[in-house]
């Protein structure tokens, strides 16, 4: 199974055209926060970026916290899947992710990264790649 | 988020509390341009001058900002310090997506905090902080604080003024997240005037996706546009920095005051020089994948014993032409080092190294002396140029608060009238013909992008008002559309008027969609008639005389012709305001607040 990295964000520009293509083609929404990527200056615009984005803990911290299973870790390669019907929104999962990887929106829904990898070919310039897990570099 | 009306955000600084208000007119001027004057119209003072607490201040984004890329820019519409009339100014950052996704087509801000504060506003909240700690503060440290006092990094833009805003120079520049700002026309000192040190828009909103299918469709087109064909590759290879060169062999780059349009020196400033030597990396507005911003580095020695410091500058044309060419500095490290003092008083760095070159010219002349520069001014002298900006974004003498209202300004009080290089306000670095300085000298935003005229000289030497003006006009109709979308220029290649009418059908805006030409018509109308409230007078308006004395390829500038252009074009832009074309574009009355 293959996982999203954020493996060459010396090379962002900030544009968010990641974030705002998760949001419109798998969250539905028109954001740059309800998305599992998000791009954030690392302290000031002359730092360059950095992407939260999910690691694809094994095993996944966010999974164990939640206390309803409505966060649930992959099969196969990390990552989780989240269920929104059974979600109760105690934001537990966001709490225990240690890369701040899952953002509660207003009304504490969860939204994090499925690596579906639809914001890859919105990058323009190849920050973004889906890897297999076992062959993951980490960023 | 798609609504037939606009929802605005009014804020009395001096209370420190909003309103949210309604305000009809979406199908009729669409966002932005149209916008902001519409907005100025209701809740501005045409009779009081621009400093008055109760003047707006008005930032508007348009229709499709956040929901296509490179609609990533703001209007900033204001009473400008600069000539007391109705302005307007546009940058990008992220500033137009933190207002969209805090749900806002724009916020009106009026009224004078009763000291010096810092509004913050989001979806769910809008608050009024003290921030007297911040007076005369920097504009990179006053970024630095704002940014760790408010939460929300990569989705919240900082807007911020440095010691020029709040010295209500004339050329104060409101810098918006670091790279980009609100440059022309002294928007800075109007923040500054209303005690306002920073604005920290927080978009944490998210929104329902438009329901038709086409939307994303759509979406992927322009963006493939924009991002795999060569379209945009000047903007993001060299950037617009490529123009120097260009320009250059077109005899038509301002050098030391427009005393010249080419130099052999050419070769320490171009586009390519900055690219290979300075260049640290590209960065984007929010929501736009090209990514023109270019950064470069300057670097320096603070002690022995190899001690150095470094910092970032964003350069561009503008920025190196005004730094560079016109102080006749060319040494692309040495040019950012001046732009890097410039960004720091957050002064407009077209206006500021504009008016260093005429004071250049009036220290070289002997009508100002050392007495008033505080260091000896002459050009490519770049070390005393850094320290001649901050004296000028603090105002430190008489000498340099006059210069901070303007050339002319100071020239009426020193002399040296005859060679500022003033076309409406300091020059844009397009020194192409009669047509560039008439139509910049005239236009509305006194900007080379208002019209083409800069591209006509480029393309044509034939002498004929008429057709000139025609160009003019009808090139400014579009011009006026696209600002009011509030879509970056850069995209106008890509925005032609088919596919901009078929996005904003995609998302419920058929009815835009249907007449763009009408309300660019409109917008552009709307606009002049604030404006000609305001006091202005084409007649009014001067063309120095340095003007005359340059050359260009065309050769030597044709007086004569000048002065028919410039009357041709002043009756036309009398006549987009006739009661006739206001009544026949339904502006006879607009409700005031
Ligand atoms: S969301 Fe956070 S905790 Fe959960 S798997 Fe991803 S990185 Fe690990
Ligand atoms: S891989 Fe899929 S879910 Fe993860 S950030 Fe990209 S688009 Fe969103
Ligand atoms: S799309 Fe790529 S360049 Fe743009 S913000 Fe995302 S990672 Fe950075």
């Amino acid at each position: 199974m293959k996982t999203l990295t954020a493996s060459r964000m010396e090379r962002c520009i900030g544009c968010h055209s990641c974030s705002f293509a998760c949001a419109r083609l798998v969250h539905k929404l028109l954001s740059w926060n309800t998305a599992g990527i998000r791009i954030a200056s690392s302290g000031g615009l002359s730092t360059g970026f950095v992407a939260k984005v999910c690691l694809a803990c094994s095993p996944a911290p966010c999974a164990e916290a939640c206390p309803t299973g409505a966060m649930r870790a992959r099969k196969k390669g990390g990552g989780v899947i989240h269920k929104k019907d059974i979600c109760i929104r105690c934001g537990k999962c966001a709490e225990a992710c240690p890369v701040d990887a899952i953002y509660l929106d207003l009304k504490d829904r969860p939204y994090v990264c499925i690596h579906c990898g639809r914001c890859v070919e919105y990058c323009p310039h190849e920050c973004l790649e889906m890897v297999e897990s076992d062959q993951r570099r980490d960023s | 988020m798609i609504r037939d009306y606009f929802r605005v955000l009014v804020v009395d600084l001096g209370s420190g509390k909003g309103n949210v208000v309604k305000v009809d007119g979406r199908n009729e001027f669409a966002g932005g341009s149209g916008l902001g004057a519409l907005l100025f119209e209701k809740y501005g003072h045409a009779d009081r001058p621009w400093d008055d607490p109760d003047q707006p201040l008005i930032f508007s984004i348009g229709p499709l900002t956040g929901l296509f890329p490179l609609m990533s820019k703001t209007v900033c519409s204001f009473k400008s310090p600069y000539h007391d009339q109705f302005a307007e100014s546009h940058a990008g950052g992220r500033s137009a997506l933190a207002i969209r996704f805090a749900d806002y087509d724009a916020l009106v801000i009026a009224g004078r905090a009763p000291r010096l504060s810092c509004l913050s506003l989001g979806m769910k909240h809008l608050e009024v902080k003290d921030v007297q700690f911040l007076a005369g503060k920097d504009v990179f440290s006053t970024g630095k604080i704002l940014r760790s006092m408010y939460p929300g990094s990569g989705h919240r833009s900082i807007l911020r003024i440095g010691p020029a805003g709040e010295n209500l120079s004339g050329m104060a520049c409101i810098n918006a997240d670091t790279y980009r700002h609100f440059g022309r026309l002294g928007s800075g000192a109007v923040m500054g005037a209303k005690n306002l040190k920073g604005i920290v828009i927080q978009g944490d909103g998210s929104f329902a996706l438009p329901e038709s299918k086409e939307y994303s469709k759509i979406y992927k087109q322009v963006y493939e546009k924009m991002t795999a064909t060569d379209m945009m590759s000047k903007y993001h290879n060299l950037g617009t920095a490529a123009n120097l060169d260009a320009l250059n062999e077109l005899e038509s780059l301002p050098w030391r005051n427009l005393q010249a349009t080419k130099d052999e020196a050419i070769t320490g400033i171009t586009g390519k020089k900055f690219a290979d030597d300075t260049l640290l990396r590209n960065a984007a507005c929010a929501g736009c994948p090209v990514g023109c911003i270019h950064i470069g580095f300057v670097r320096e020695k603070f002690m022995e014993d190899n001690q150095y410091l470094y910092r970032q500058v964003a350069y561009d044309y503008e920025p190196i032409f005004a730094t560079g060419s016109m102080l006749g500095v060319t040494d692309a490290f040495q040019v950012l080092g001046i732009m890097d003092e410039v960004e720091k008083a957050g002064l407009d760095v077209m206006s500021g190294g504009v008016a260093l070159a005429w004071a250049t010219e009036a220290f070289e002349k002997g009508l100002v002396s050392e007495a008033e520069t505080l260091v000896p001014l002459a050009f490519g002298d770049a070390e005393n140029y850094k320290k001649a900006v901050q004296y000028l974004g603090s105002a430190e003498n008489d000498f340099y608060a006059a210069l901070g209202k303007g050339s002319l300004v100071a020239a009426a009080k020193y002399g040296g009238e005859d060679f500022a290089c003033v076309l409406g306000q300091e020059m844009a670095g397009y020194a192409t013909g009669e047509a560039f300085y008439v139509a910049e000298g005239l236009g509305f935003r006194h900007s080379h992008l208002d019209s083409g005229g800069y591209s006509w000289d480029q393309k044509n030497d034939r002498k004929d008002a008429g057709e000139v003006c025609d160009f003019l006009i009808s090139d400014e109709t579009g011009r006026a559309f696209l600002t009011s979308m509030v879509a970056c220029l850069f995209g106008r290649g890509v925005y032609k008027d088919e596919i901009l009418a078929e996005c904003l059908k995609s998302v419920g805006y058929g009815e835009i969609a249907d007449n763009m030409d009408l309300i660019g018509e409109r917008v552009r109308a709307m606009r002049w008639k604030v404006r000609f409230s305001t006091g202005y007078d084409p007649e009014k308006i001067s063309i120095p005389k340095r003007y005359r004395e340059v050359s260009t390829w065309k050769g030597k500038t044709d007086p004569e012709y000048m002065e028919k252009l410039k009357a041709e074009y002043g009756r036309r832009i009398c006549e987009l305001v006739s009661d006739e074309a206001l009544e026949k574009l339904n502006l006879k009355k607009v409700e005031k607040k």
